[in-house]
C-alpha cells in the first residue's frame, strides 16, 4: 500500500513504502543542558525512524520540544516534535509551527496536553485556546490550504510541509466513544497516530477492527504504543493508578512467576510478543516505543523484536 | 480555678434533653447549677448565631443537646445541629477560642442521669479551661 | 448565580487591624442565596470580629447593614447616611462587584472584600455548588447536549473527551465529573451520535474576557 507523499518526513516515507515503522520517545531534560539530549539520542539513532520529543509532559517544565528536537536532528535522527495546546494560544501555535518547519522539523504531534494540576506549576494560567483536533486542523490548513486561521495566505514556499501526527487512546472512557473521537482526528486531517501504551490486547484488537471497518486505517497510519514493564512493581502501579491504562492480570502473573532479576527480561519478552502480533494486525502500520528513562535499552529491545535494521529511504 | 463558676448555656431540644432535665429533677439528681437551659423546638433550630450571641453575652461554654442520632422528631435536626456545631468550632478556633467551649450532646427524654452527667462533664471541661477570654477582657 | 465563599477570618482581621469602627455590608442578591454574604452571614462575621476584639482587649465597633444589591448604584446610595457617620473601614460581603461599587460611590472610604468570588454556578444540593458557566459571551451548550464544555471541562475542549477521562471522572480529580463523558454518553444513549460526530470548530474567544473587559449598552433602557 503506497500513498501520496506530502512531506520530507522520514517516518512518512517508511510508512508510505509499506515498511513496519518504528518510533521512539525522548523526554527533554529538566535543565538547559543539551548534552543530556544528545546522550539519550545516541541509543535511538539507527534504531527508530523518528523520535517523539515530549512537550513539557505531565505539565512539568522541561527544555522546549522544538529545541530538544533540533538537538536530536543534529545527531542524524528526525524528531516528532510534540506540541500541546495547554501552553500556547493560536498566535504562538502558528508561529511555532512556522519556526519548527523553518528549522527542519518535519513531524509534529498534535496534543491537547495534560492539565497542569499535577505538574510542577499548578499555580499557572492555562491556555487551551483550542484542542488537539483544532491543532490538527490548523497545521493542515497551513500546509494544504496555505492559510493561517486568520485567512492570511502563506506563499507557496512558506507553507509548512509537516507530517501531522496525534495520539489515540482506545482505553479511556467512555469505551464505546473512543473510536469516534479517533475518527474525528482522522477527519480533521491527521496523517499518523500513535496509541497510549497497550496491554489489554483483546480490547485493542476490537478497537482496531472498528477502525478498519470504518475505513480510518485507509486515511491515517495507525501505530501501536508499547512500554515494556521494567518490573512487577511498575506493572502493578500502572494497573492500579494510571487512568486510561488497563493491565491484564495475565501479565502481572507472568512477571510474578519469574525471579526479580529476570522481571525486566520477562517484561521485554511480553512486549516483543505484542509487537509480533502488531506486525500482522490489520490496520497497524508500526509501533511507537516508549522506553522512558530507559532509552539505553532501545538497541537491545529493537534487535530482540527484529525491528532493525531500519530502512534507509 | 475552684472559685470559678462558669456560665453555661445549654440549648435543649423540647423532645429529649428538655424532658431529660425534668426527669433528672423528678429523680432528685444533683448536677452543676451553673447551667442555664434554653428551650428550642428541635436541636435543628440551633443556629451558629445563637451560640455567638451567647458568647458575646458572656457565656463561658455553650452546648446543644439533641435527641439520640436516628431519634430526631424531625428526622435529621440533630444531625444538622452537629454539623453547625462542628462548623462553628472551626471558626472559634480561628479566632483563638478553645473549640471545646462549644459541644453537641445527644440524650433521650428518659435519660435523666445521662443529662445530669452531661451537665457535669461539660461544666468540668469549661472549668478546666477557665473563664471565657471574651468575658475576661470585657470585665477588665 | 455568582457563587462566593467567605475569606478566612485571619485575612479579614488583617484588613481591619488597628481600625476601631467598621461597617459590614451584606447583599441580598446571589450571596444571600449561596449563604456567603446575606444578613445572616453578616451577623455571624460581625459577632466573630467582635468576639475576637474582646478577646484581644481591643475596642472595636462593628455595624451591620445589608443592601438589596451592591451591584446597582441606587441601592449603594442607601448607605450614604451610614457612611457619613465615619467608618475606618467598610467590609463588603458581596461578590467582587460590591466592594468595587462601594469604593466608587464612597471614594474616601477604605473598602475591603470579605468574600472570594468563585464562579458562576448553581446549587446541586443544599450546601453544594458547582461551576456551570464561564461567561464566554457566546453560549454553545445546545451543541453539547445542554452541557457547557467551556466551564465544566478542565481543558475547555470543544471535541472531547480527552484521554484523561476515566470512569466518568476527570484526570484532575475524582471529585470532578468529566462533562464530556456525560455529553458523549447522552448522545450515544439517545442514538444521536451522528449529530454529535461533526468536528466543532476552534472557538472564537473574542466575546469572552479574552476580548478585554466587556460592556453592554442597551439604548432603549438608557435614560
Amino acid at each position: 500500500m503506497t500513498r501520496e507523499i506530502k512531506t520530507k518526513s522520514n517516518l512518512e516515507k517508511v510508512l508510505a513504502s509499506g515498511n513496519f515503522a518504528v518510533t521512539g520517545e525522548l523526554g527533554p531534560p529538566r535543565s538547559a543542558d543539551g548534552h543530556e539530549v544528545k546522550e539519550k539520542a545516541v541509543h535511538l539513532v539507527g534504531n527508530v525512524d523518528s523520535v517523539n520529543i515530549t512537550d513539557n509532559q505531565t505539565a512539568v517544565v522541561r527544555m522546549s520540544s522544538m529545541a530538544a528536537g533540533l538537538l536530536v536532528q543534529r545527531e542524524g535522527l528526525q524528531c516528532n516534535m510534540q506540541m500541546v495546546t495547554r501552553d500556547r494560544n493560536r498566535i504562538a501555535i502558528q508561529s511555532d509551527i512556522m519556526g519548527a518547519y523553518a528549522l527542519g522539523i518535519h513531524n509534529l504531534l498534535c496534543l491537547t496536553g495534560d492539565h497542569q494540576k499535577f505538574g510542577d506549576h499548578p499555580q499557572c494560567k492555562n491556555v487551551f485556546d483550542m484542542d488537539a483536533i483544532g491543532l490538527i486542523q490548523t497545521v493542515k490548513m497551513m500546509r494544504d490550504d496555505g492559510r493561517l486561521l486568520s485567512g492570511q495566505e502563506l506563499p507557496e514556499e512558506g507553507r509548512p510541509k509537516i507530517f501531522i501526527g496525534s495520539a489515540y487512546n482506545p482505553f479511556a472512557d467512555p469505551e464505546k466513544y473512543r473510536i469516534h473521537r479517533t475518527a474525528k482526528k482522522v477527519e480533521a486531517g491527521v496523517d499518523f497516530m500513535q496509541s497510549q501504551c497497550i496491554y489489554d490486547m483483546p480490547r485493542f484488537r476490537a478497537f482496531m477492527k472498528e477502525a478498519v471497518d470504518m475505513g480510518l486505517t485507509e486515511k491515517c497510519y495507525f501505530m501501536a504504543g508499547i512500554t515494556p514493564f521494567k518490573n512487577l512493581g511498575m506493572a502493578r502501579y500502572m494497573q492500579k493508578n494510571v487512568p486510561g491504562i488497563l493491565v491484564p492480570d495475565e501479565f502481572i502473573n507472568r512477571l510474578k512467576g519469574v525471579d526479580k532479576a529476570k522481571q525486566a527480561e520477562e517484561g521485554m519478552k511480553i512486549a516483543a510478543e505484542q509487537i509480533e502480533e502488531f506486525k500482522s494486525m490489520p490496520g497497524i502500520r508500526g509501533v511507537h516505543l516508549m522506553l522512558i528513562e530507559w532509552e539505553h535499552m532501545v538497541p537491545e529491545f529493537v534487535k530482540m523484536c527484529k525491528l532493525t535494521p531500519r530502512p534507509s529511504l | 480555678m475552684s472559685d470559678f463558676d462558669p456560665k453555661i448555656i445549654a440549648f435543649c431540644c423540647q423532645y429529649c434533653a428538655y424532658n431529660a432535665a425534668d426527669t433528672a429533677g423528678s429523680m432528685r439528681l444533683q448536677y452543676s447549677p451553673d447551667v442555664e437551659i434554653v428551650l428550642i423546638p428541635c436541636s435543628g433550630r440551633f443556629d451558629v448565631i445563637l451560640a455567638l450571641k451567647a458568647f458575646e453575652s458572656g457565656a463561658d461554654g455553650v452546648y446543644v443537646a439533641g435527641c439520640l442520632e436516628g431519634g430526631c422528631h424531625f428526622l435529621d435536626g440533630n444531625i444538622r445541629a452537629k454539623k453547625r456545631v462542628a462548623y462553628l468550632q472551626k471558626e472559634l478556633k480561628a479566632i483563638g477560642l478553645e473549640p471545646e467551649r462549644l459541644a453537641m450532646v445527644n440524650v433521650s427524654a428518659s435519660q435523666g442521669p445521662q443529662f445530669a452527667q452531661n451537665v457535669d462533664d461539660f461544666t468540668a471541661v469549661v472549668k478546666g479551661l477557665g473563664p471565657s477570654p471574651f468575658k475576661k477582657k470585657l470585665a477588665a | 448565580m455568582i457563587i462566593c465563599e467567605r475569606k478566612p477570618i485571619d485575612e479579614i482581621k488583617s484588613f481591619i487591624a488597628g481600625k476601631k469602627k467598621v461597617l459590614l455590608v451584606g447583599c441580598r442578591g446571589c450571596v444571600t442565596v449561596c449563604n456567603a454574604g446575606g444578613t445572616k452571614e453578616v451577623e455571624i462575621l460581625a459577632a466573630l470580629l467582635r468576639l475576637d476584639a474582646q478577646k484581644e482587649g481591643i475596642e472595636l465597633t462593628v455595624d451591620e447593614f445589608t443592601l438589596e444589591r451592591q451591584c446597582d448604584p441606587e441601592y449603594v446610595d442607601e448607605l450614604a447616611g451610614l457612611v457619613e457617620k465615619g467608618y475606618d473601614a467598610i467590609l463588603s460581603m458581596a461578590c467582587s462587584v460590591g466592594p468595587q461599587f462601594l469604593s466608587r460611590r464612597y471614594p474616601k472610604q477604605d473598602v475591603y472584600p470579605s468574600l472570594n468570588t468563585c464562579f458562576i454556578g448553581g446549587a446541586l444540593a443544599h450546601g453544594v455548588w458547582t461551576e456551570h458557566c464561564q461567561a464566554c459571551g457566546n453560549c454553545i451548550i445546545h451543541h453539547y447536549g445542554g452541557m457547557c464544555p467551556v466551564s465544566r471541562c478542565s481543558k475547555s475542549i470543544m471535541n472531547g473527551p480527552c484521554g484523561g477521562s476515566s470512569n466518568g471522572v476527570c484526570e484532575i480529580s475524582k471529585d470532578v465529573e468529566c462533562v464530556w463523558h456525560l455529553i458523549a454518553s447522552k448522545y450515544m444513549d439517545e442514538g444521536r451520535l451522528a449529530e454529535f460526530a461533526p468536528i466543532q470548530p476552534i472557538k472564537d474567544w473574542s466575546k469572552s474576557r479574552d476580548g478585554g473587559p466587556r460592556k453592554i449598552v442597551r439604548e432603549e433602557l438608557v435614560k
